[in-house]
Protein backbone atom coordinates (compact mmCIF):
# COMPACT_ATOMS: atom_id res chain seq x y z
CA UNK A 1 0.00 0.00 0.00
CA UNK A 2 1.29 3.53 -1.22
CA UNK A 3 3.05 5.00 2.65
CA UNK A 4 1.42 8.99 2.79
CA UNK A 5 3.71 11.63 4.28
CA UNK A 6 1.43 12.77 7.22
CA UNK A 7 2.58 16.06 8.39
CA UNK A 8 0.85 18.19 11.46
CA UNK A 9 0.55 21.96 10.93
CA UNK A 10 -0.09 24.01 14.13
CA UNK A 11 0.16 27.61 15.15
CA UNK A 12 1.54 27.42 18.44
CA UNK A 13 1.48 30.58 20.51
CA UNK A 14 -1.23 33.48 21.06
CA UNK A 15 -1.19 35.17 17.62
CA UNK A 16 -4.41 34.73 14.96
CA UNK A 17 -2.90 35.05 11.60
CA UNK A 18 -3.50 31.44 10.47
CA UNK A 19 -3.54 31.92 6.57
CA UNK A 20 -0.02 31.28 6.18
CA UNK A 21 -0.51 28.19 7.78
CA UNK A 22 -3.99 26.96 5.98
CA UNK A 23 -1.99 28.00 2.72
CA UNK A 24 0.71 25.45 3.48
CA UNK A 25 -1.73 22.86 4.29
CA UNK A 26 -3.57 23.06 1.34
CA UNK A 27 -0.68 22.98 -0.16
CA UNK A 28 1.03 19.71 1.17
CA UNK A 29 -2.59 18.31 0.60
CA UNK A 30 -2.08 19.14 -3.20
CA UNK A 31 0.90 16.81 -3.76
CA UNK A 32 -1.09 14.20 -1.92
CA UNK A 33 0.45 14.63 1.54
CA UNK A 34 -2.21 13.73 4.74
CA UNK A 35 -2.49 17.42 6.91
CA UNK A 36 -3.55 17.65 10.08
CA UNK A 37 -4.51 20.47 11.32
CA UNK A 38 -4.95 21.64 14.60
CA UNK A 39 -5.85 25.35 14.88
CA UNK A 40 -4.79 28.34 16.69
CA UNK A 41 -3.16 29.16 19.84
CA UNK A 42 -1.85 25.58 20.81
CA UNK A 43 0.83 25.18 23.27
CA UNK A 44 3.65 22.99 22.28
CA UNK A 45 2.76 20.03 25.18
CA UNK A 46 -0.79 20.17 22.60
CA UNK A 47 0.78 20.20 19.55
CA UNK A 48 3.35 17.22 20.86
CA UNK A 49 0.80 14.93 22.23
CA UNK A 50 -1.20 15.44 18.70
CA UNK A 51 2.09 14.78 16.21
CA UNK A 52 2.26 11.71 18.26
CA UNK A 53 -0.91 10.28 18.39
CA UNK A 54 -1.29 11.04 15.04
CA UNK A 55 2.16 8.83 14.15
CA UNK A 56 3.10 11.88 11.92
CA UNK A 57 6.27 12.57 9.73
CA UNK A 58 6.94 16.13 10.84
CA UNK A 59 5.43 18.96 12.02
CA UNK A 60 4.85 22.39 10.49
CA UNK A 61 4.67 25.43 13.04
CA UNK A 62 3.69 28.89 12.27
CA UNK A 63 3.83 31.71 14.16
CA UNK A 64 3.52 35.51 13.34
CA UNK A 65 3.47 36.75 16.89
CA UNK A 66 7.65 37.15 17.57
CA UNK A 67 7.91 34.18 20.46
CA UNK A 68 9.34 31.72 17.83
CA UNK A 69 12.86 31.27 19.80
CA UNK A 70 10.95 30.24 22.54
CA UNK A 71 7.67 28.41 21.34
CA UNK A 72 9.91 26.62 18.81
CA UNK A 73 12.79 25.01 20.59
CA UNK A 74 10.18 23.90 23.04
CA UNK A 75 8.80 21.76 20.81
CA UNK A 76 11.44 20.10 19.84
CA UNK A 77 12.51 19.57 23.37
CA UNK A 78 9.08 18.38 24.22
CA UNK A 79 9.75 15.61 21.53
CA UNK A 80 13.01 14.28 23.02
CA UNK A 81 11.24 13.40 25.90
CA UNK A 82 8.86 11.36 24.49
CA UNK A 83 11.24 9.75 22.46
CA UNK A 84 9.96 11.20 19.43
CA UNK A 85 12.65 13.31 17.95
CA UNK A 86 12.50 11.46 14.73
CA UNK A 87 9.61 13.88 13.95
CA UNK A 88 10.63 16.86 11.84
CA UNK A 89 10.04 20.04 12.61
CA UNK A 90 10.59 22.89 10.99
CA UNK A 91 8.52 26.50 11.00
CA UNK A 92 7.54 29.22 9.16
CA UNK A 93 6.61 32.94 9.67
CA UNK A 94 7.75 36.60 10.27
CA UNK A 95 11.29 35.12 11.67
CA UNK A 96 13.50 37.77 11.30
CA UNK A 97 17.06 36.19 9.55
CA UNK A 98 18.89 36.71 12.84
CA UNK A 99 17.36 34.37 14.55
CA UNK A 100 17.74 31.47 11.85
CA UNK A 101 20.66 29.82 13.18
CA UNK A 102 19.52 29.39 16.62
CA UNK A 103 16.10 27.85 15.66
CA UNK A 104 18.42 25.55 13.60
CA UNK A 105 20.64 25.20 16.03
CA UNK A 106 18.09 24.33 18.37
CA UNK A 107 16.89 21.50 16.32
CA UNK A 108 14.40 22.67 13.82
CA UNK A 109 15.57 21.26 10.33
CA UNK A 110 14.32 24.34 8.46
CA UNK A 111 12.57 27.86 8.34
CA UNK A 112 10.86 29.38 5.74
CA UNK A 113 10.36 33.23 5.52
CA UNK A 114 7.74 34.76 4.06
CA UNK A 115 7.55 35.01 0.25
CA UNK A 116 8.79 31.22 0.16
CA UNK A 117 7.01 29.39 -2.96
CA UNK A 118 4.69 26.13 -1.03
CA UNK A 119 6.65 24.05 -3.53
CA UNK A 120 9.94 24.54 -2.15
CA UNK A 121 8.18 23.40 1.46
CA UNK A 122 6.62 20.18 -0.43
CA UNK A 123 10.54 19.88 -1.77
CA UNK A 124 11.48 20.17 1.46
CA UNK A 125 9.12 17.53 2.86
CA UNK A 126 9.44 14.78 0.10
CA UNK A 127 13.58 15.19 0.16
CA UNK A 128 13.86 15.29 4.33
CA UNK A 129 10.99 12.35 5.12
CA UNK A 130 11.82 9.50 6.76
CA UNK A 131 10.59 6.82 4.04
CA UNK B 1 -0.69 2.54 19.85
CA UNK B 2 0.02 5.23 16.94
CA UNK B 3 2.64 3.16 15.29
CA UNK B 4 -0.09 0.26 15.25
CA UNK B 5 -2.97 2.55 13.76
CA UNK B 6 -0.11 3.89 10.85
CA UNK B 7 0.50 -0.17 10.65
CA UNK B 8 -3.22 -0.75 10.30
CA UNK B 9 -2.81 1.77 7.27
CA UNK B 10 0.29 1.27 5.40
CA UNK B 11 1.18 -3.06 6.73
CA UNK B 12 -1.85 -4.58 6.77
CA UNK B 13 0.23 -7.43 7.47
CA UNK B 14 1.96 -6.47 10.76
CA UNK B 15 -1.31 -5.60 12.08
CA UNK B 16 -2.84 -9.03 11.33
CA UNK B 17 -0.37 -10.43 13.26
CA UNK B 18 -0.69 -8.27 16.08
CA UNK B 19 -4.45 -8.56 16.05
CA UNK B 20 -4.10 -12.67 15.65
CA UNK B 21 -1.82 -12.50 19.09
CA UNK B 22 -4.17 -10.50 20.87
CA UNK B 23 -7.56 -11.92 19.70
CA UNK B 24 -8.78 -12.93 23.10
CA UNK B 25 -8.68 -9.72 24.13
CA UNK B 26 -11.13 -8.24 21.49
CA UNK B 27 -14.54 -7.35 21.68
CA UNK B 28 -14.73 -5.54 25.39
CA UNK B 29 -14.74 -1.98 23.84
CA UNK B 30 -18.09 -0.24 23.22
CA UNK B 31 -17.79 0.97 19.88
CA UNK B 32 -20.07 4.13 18.49
CA UNK B 33 -20.16 5.44 15.44
CA UNK B 34 -21.28 9.52 14.90
CA UNK B 35 -22.69 10.20 11.73
CA UNK B 36 -24.69 13.06 9.86
CA UNK B 37 -24.31 15.45 6.95
CA UNK B 38 -21.28 17.73 7.02
CA UNK B 39 -21.55 20.76 8.94
CA UNK B 40 -23.99 19.06 11.66
CA UNK B 41 -21.50 19.70 14.64
CA UNK B 42 -19.76 16.03 14.62
CA UNK B 43 -16.65 17.03 15.60
CA UNK B 44 -18.25 19.14 17.87
CA UNK B 45 -20.18 16.83 19.79
CA UNK B 46 -17.81 13.73 19.21
CA UNK B 47 -15.62 16.32 21.66
CA UNK B 48 -17.94 16.73 23.85
CA UNK B 49 -19.33 13.40 24.22
CA UNK B 50 -15.76 12.32 24.92
CA UNK B 51 -15.19 14.71 27.44
CA UNK B 52 -18.16 13.48 29.07
CA UNK B 53 -17.12 9.74 28.96
CA UNK B 54 -14.09 10.29 30.58
CA UNK B 55 -15.04 12.59 33.36
CA UNK B 56 -17.29 9.28 34.16
CA UNK B 57 -15.03 7.44 34.15
CA UNK B 58 -14.33 5.65 30.95
CA UNK B 59 -10.95 5.71 28.75
CA UNK B 60 -11.55 5.93 25.39
CA UNK B 61 -10.17 6.06 21.64
CA UNK B 62 -11.72 8.63 19.31
CA UNK B 63 -11.26 7.72 15.33
CA UNK B 64 -12.02 10.50 13.53
CA UNK B 65 -12.18 10.30 9.35
CA UNK B 66 -11.95 13.29 6.87
CA UNK B 67 -12.15 12.81 3.37
CA UNK B 68 -9.14 12.54 1.46
CA UNK B 69 -9.29 14.41 -2.00
CA UNK B 70 -10.10 12.05 -5.39
CA UNK B 71 -7.61 13.80 -7.10
CA UNK B 72 -4.34 13.65 -5.49
CA UNK B 73 -4.76 11.44 -2.25
CA UNK B 74 -3.97 14.27 -0.35
CA UNK B 75 -6.36 15.33 2.23
CA UNK B 76 -6.43 17.76 5.48
CA UNK B 77 -7.49 16.41 8.44
CA UNK B 78 -9.29 19.16 10.92
CA UNK B 79 -11.65 17.34 13.00
CA UNK B 80 -8.64 17.39 15.69
CA UNK B 81 -9.30 21.02 15.68
CA UNK B 82 -12.40 21.11 17.87
CA UNK B 83 -11.62 18.55 20.86
CA UNK B 84 -8.24 20.60 21.74
CA UNK B 85 -8.82 19.92 25.84
CA UNK B 86 -9.40 16.27 25.57
CA UNK B 87 -6.68 14.79 23.54
CA UNK B 88 -4.15 15.82 26.04
CA UNK B 89 -6.24 13.14 28.99
CA UNK B 90 -4.23 10.26 29.70
CA UNK B 91 -6.93 8.14 28.84
CA UNK B 92 -7.80 9.21 25.87
CA UNK B 93 -6.12 8.68 22.29
CA UNK B 94 -7.29 10.68 19.31
CA UNK B 95 -6.78 9.46 15.71
CA UNK B 96 -7.46 11.76 12.28
CA UNK B 97 -7.90 9.19 9.59
CA UNK B 98 -8.03 9.98 5.86
CA UNK B 99 -10.68 8.07 4.04
CA UNK B 100 -8.19 7.06 1.65
CA UNK B 101 -10.43 6.80 -1.70
CA UNK B 102 -13.01 4.76 0.18
CA UNK B 103 -16.37 5.83 -0.49
CA UNK B 104 -18.99 4.46 2.57
CA UNK B 105 -17.72 6.63 4.78
CA UNK B 106 -15.07 5.32 6.57
CA UNK B 107 -11.57 4.11 5.37
CA UNK B 108 -10.77 0.45 4.75
CA UNK B 109 -8.43 0.61 8.22
CA UNK B 110 -10.87 2.26 10.00
CA UNK B 111 -12.37 -1.33 11.42
CA UNK B 112 -8.73 -2.49 11.88
CA UNK B 113 -7.42 0.56 14.12
CA UNK B 114 -11.16 0.04 15.88
CA UNK B 115 -9.87 -3.47 16.79
CA UNK B 116 -6.04 -2.28 17.43
CA UNK B 117 -7.88 0.38 20.46
CA UNK B 118 -10.04 -2.04 21.60
CA UNK B 119 -6.92 -4.69 22.00
CA UNK B 120 -5.37 -1.98 23.96
CA UNK B 121 -8.17 -2.10 26.51
CA UNK B 122 -9.92 1.27 25.34
CA UNK B 123 -13.50 0.86 27.28
CA UNK B 124 -14.98 2.97 24.05
CA UNK B 125 -13.99 3.78 20.76
CA UNK B 126 -16.01 6.66 19.35
CA UNK B 127 -15.78 7.20 15.37
CA UNK B 128 -16.94 10.17 13.53
CA UNK B 129 -17.19 9.10 9.66
CA UNK B 130 -16.99 12.02 6.98
CA UNK B 131 -19.96 14.38 6.39
CA UNK B 132 -22.85 12.04 5.21
CA UNK B 133 -24.91 12.60 2.44
CA UNK B 134 -27.86 9.44 2.22
CA UNK B 135 -25.86 6.23 1.88
CA UNK B 136 -22.94 5.79 3.37
CA UNK B 137 -23.99 3.82 5.82
CA UNK B 138 -20.30 0.97 6.81
CA UNK B 139 -20.85 2.67 10.00
CA UNK B 140 -23.24 0.15 10.57
CA UNK B 141 -20.89 -2.84 10.43
CA UNK B 142 -18.07 -1.41 12.54
CA UNK B 143 -20.34 -0.02 15.44
CA UNK B 144 -22.48 -1.47 18.21
CA UNK B 145 -24.38 1.96 18.53
CA UNK B 146 -24.86 4.35 15.74
CA UNK B 147 -25.50 8.48 16.68
CA UNK B 148 -27.04 9.86 13.45
CA UNK B 149 -26.37 13.63 14.05
CA UNK B 150 -29.36 15.80 12.37
CA UNK B 151 -29.43 19.99 12.32
CA UNK B 152 -32.19 22.17 11.47
CA UNK B 153 -32.73 24.25 9.06
CA UNK B 154 -31.20 21.92 5.77
CA UNK B 155 -33.32 22.67 3.27
CA UNK B 156 -36.20 20.17 2.99
CA UNK B 157 -35.41 18.96 6.69
CA UNK B 158 -34.95 15.61 6.54
CA UNK B 159 -33.95 15.42 3.23
CA UNK B 160 -30.78 15.54 3.89
CA UNK B 161 -30.69 12.18 5.76
CA UNK B 162 -32.82 10.41 3.93
CA UNK B 163 -33.29 6.17 3.50
CA UNK B 164 -30.09 5.01 4.45
CA UNK B 165 -29.17 7.29 6.64
CA UNK B 166 -31.91 7.35 8.84
CA UNK B 167 -32.09 3.48 8.96
CA UNK B 168 -28.81 2.93 10.67
CA UNK B 169 -29.79 5.30 13.39
CA UNK B 170 -29.78 3.84 17.17
CA UNK B 171 -29.98 7.22 18.55
CA UNK B 172 -30.80 10.88 17.28
CA UNK B 173 -29.43 13.90 17.86
CA UNK B 174 -30.85 17.00 17.05
CA UNK B 175 -27.94 19.34 17.04
CA UNK B 176 -27.59 23.20 17.31
CA UNK B 177 -31.14 22.58 19.28
CA UNK B 178 -30.82 26.33 20.34
CA UNK B 179 -31.37 27.22 16.65
CA UNK B 180 -35.00 27.93 14.82
CA UNK B 181 -36.07 25.10 13.26
CA UNK B 182 -35.13 22.49 16.15
CA UNK B 183 -38.73 21.71 16.82
CA UNK B 184 -39.64 21.36 14.20
CA UNK B 185 -36.85 18.71 13.24
CA UNK B 186 -37.26 16.78 16.00
CA UNK B 187 -40.95 16.63 15.86
CA UNK B 188 -40.69 15.24 12.15
CA UNK B 189 -38.11 12.93 13.44
CA UNK B 190 -40.50 11.71 15.97
CA UNK B 191 -43.07 11.48 13.40
CA UNK B 192 -41.03 9.25 11.08
CA UNK B 193 -39.68 7.13 13.94
CA UNK B 194 -43.97 6.09 14.66
CA UNK B 195 -44.01 5.54 10.92
CA UNK B 196 -41.29 2.97 10.99
CA UNK B 197 -41.60 0.92 14.79
CA UNK B 198 -38.20 -0.59 15.52
CA UNK B 199 -38.05 -4.28 14.55
CA UNK B 200 -35.92 -4.66 17.77
CA UNK B 201 -37.53 -3.64 20.98
CA UNK B 202 -35.60 -0.04 21.14
CA UNK B 203 -37.06 3.16 21.46
CA UNK B 204 -34.44 5.48 19.72
CA UNK B 205 -34.51 8.29 21.18
CA UNK B 206 -34.51 12.33 19.38
CA UNK B 207 -32.31 14.23 21.70
CA UNK B 208 -31.80 18.10 21.53
CA UNK B 209 -28.12 19.01 22.20
CA UNK B 210 -26.32 22.24 21.36
CA UNK B 211 -22.61 20.55 21.36
CA UNK B 212 -21.14 24.16 21.46
CA UNK B 213 -22.26 25.00 25.14
CA UNK B 214 -22.39 21.71 26.15
CA UNK B 215 -25.69 20.96 26.42
CA UNK B 216 -27.80 17.60 26.34
CA UNK B 217 -24.48 15.76 26.34
CA UNK B 218 -25.27 14.47 29.92
CA UNK B 219 -28.35 12.94 28.17
CA UNK B 220 -27.01 11.91 25.45
CA UNK B 221 -24.37 9.75 27.07
CA UNK B 222 -27.04 8.45 29.21
CA UNK B 223 -29.07 7.07 26.10
CA UNK B 224 -25.59 5.77 24.75
CA UNK B 225 -25.43 3.65 28.04
CA UNK B 226 -28.65 2.41 28.16
CA UNK B 227 -28.31 1.22 24.43
CA UNK B 228 -25.73 -0.53 25.32
CA UNK B 229 -27.27 -1.97 27.97
CA UNK B 230 -30.01 -2.91 25.65
CA UNK B 231 -28.35 -4.33 23.35
CA UNK B 232 -26.30 -6.76 25.82
CA UNK B 233 -29.07 -7.60 27.69
CA UNK B 234 -31.80 -8.34 24.75
CA UNK B 235 -28.64 -10.67 23.15
CA UNK B 236 -28.30 -8.44 20.17
CA UNK B 237 -24.97 -7.28 20.79
CA UNK B 238 -23.65 -10.95 20.56
CA UNK B 239 -25.85 -11.33 16.89
CA UNK B 240 -24.74 -8.24 15.26
CA UNK B 241 -20.94 -9.13 16.39
CA UNK B 242 -21.43 -12.43 15.28
CA UNK B 243 -23.05 -11.07 11.75
CA UNK B 244 -20.29 -8.66 11.72
CA UNK B 245 -17.95 -11.20 11.83
CA UNK B 246 -19.42 -13.48 9.56
CA UNK B 247 -19.46 -10.25 7.19
CA UNK B 248 -15.67 -9.77 7.75
CA UNK B 249 -14.94 -13.59 7.27
CA UNK B 250 -16.72 -13.38 3.94
CA UNK B 251 -14.84 -10.10 2.97
CA UNK B 252 -11.57 -11.44 4.00
CA UNK B 253 -11.60 -14.89 1.86
CA UNK B 254 -13.41 -13.05 -0.88
CA UNK B 255 -9.80 -10.74 -1.62
CA UNK B 256 -7.78 -13.58 -1.10
CA UNK B 257 -10.23 -15.59 -3.39
CA UNK B 258 -9.62 -12.79 -6.11
CA UNK B 259 -5.47 -12.63 -5.28
CA UNK B 260 -5.15 -16.23 -5.97
CA UNK B 261 -7.42 -15.79 -9.29
CA UNK B 262 -5.42 -13.22 -10.27
CA UNK B 263 -2.14 -14.71 -9.20
CA UNK B 264 -3.03 -18.03 -11.15
CA UNK B 265 -4.15 -16.24 -14.43
CA UNK B 266 -1.64 -14.35 -14.67
CA UNK B 267 -1.78 -9.94 -14.85
CA UNK B 268 -3.23 -7.32 -16.84
CA UNK B 269 -5.87 -10.41 -17.85
CA UNK B 270 -8.90 -7.82 -18.36
CA UNK B 271 -7.93 -5.27 -20.54
CA UNK B 272 -8.14 -7.45 -24.15
CA UNK B 273 -11.43 -8.97 -22.58
CA UNK B 274 -12.40 -6.05 -21.92
CA UNK B 275 -11.82 -4.17 -25.06
CA UNK B 276 -13.79 -7.51 -27.02
CA UNK B 277 -16.55 -7.01 -24.63
CA UNK B 278 -16.61 -2.84 -25.39
CA UNK B 279 -16.48 -3.92 -29.43
CA UNK B 280 -19.19 -6.51 -28.93
CA UNK B 281 -17.64 -9.09 -29.68
CA UNK B 282 -17.75 -11.48 -26.81
CA UNK B 283 -20.61 -11.20 -24.41
CA UNK B 284 -19.40 -9.91 -20.73
CA UNK B 285 -20.89 -13.62 -19.29
CA UNK B 286 -19.31 -15.83 -21.98
CA UNK B 287 -16.21 -13.94 -21.13
CA UNK B 288 -16.66 -14.54 -17.52
CA UNK B 289 -17.13 -18.27 -18.29
CA UNK B 290 -14.40 -19.09 -20.22
CA UNK B 291 -11.97 -17.37 -17.65
CA UNK B 292 -13.72 -19.23 -14.88
CA UNK B 293 -13.49 -22.83 -16.57
CA UNK B 294 -9.50 -21.58 -17.65
CA UNK B 295 -9.50 -21.02 -13.57
CA UNK B 296 -10.79 -23.83 -12.73
CA UNK B 297 -8.51 -26.20 -15.06
CA UNK B 298 -5.42 -24.32 -13.42
CA UNK B 299 -6.32 -24.78 -9.99
CA UNK B 300 -7.13 -28.46 -10.10
CA UNK B 301 -3.51 -28.88 -12.13
CA UNK B 302 -1.62 -27.50 -9.42
CA UNK B 303 -3.30 -29.26 -7.19
CA UNK B 304 -4.90 -26.74 -4.97
CA UNK B 305 -1.35 -26.27 -3.71
CA UNK B 306 -1.67 -22.50 -4.18
CA UNK B 307 -1.14 -21.04 -0.32
CA UNK B 308 1.70 -19.56 -0.51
Amino acid sequence: MERKIRVLVAKPGLDGHDRGAKVIARALRDAGMEVIYTGLRQTPEQIVTAAIQEDVDAIGLSCLSGAHNHLFPRVVELLKEHNAEDILVFGGGVIPDADIPGLKAAGIKEIFTPGTSTQDVIAFLEAHVRR
Amino acid sequence: MARAISAAENDPPVVQAFLREHSQRLGRARIVGITGPPGAGKSTLTGCLAAELVNRGFSLGLLLVDPSSPFTGGAILGDRLRLPDIAQHPQVFVRSMSSRGSMGGLSKATSDAVKLLDAFGMDFVLIETVGTGQAETDIVSVADSVIVVAVPGLGDDIQALKAGILEIADLFVVNKADREGAEKTERELLHMLKMQPSSSGWTIPVIRTVATKNEGIGELANKLLAHYEFLRESGLLLRQRVARAEQELKDLLRSRMMQEFERLMGPALYRDLAQEIVAGEQSLYDTADKLWQQFLVRITQKGGSASD
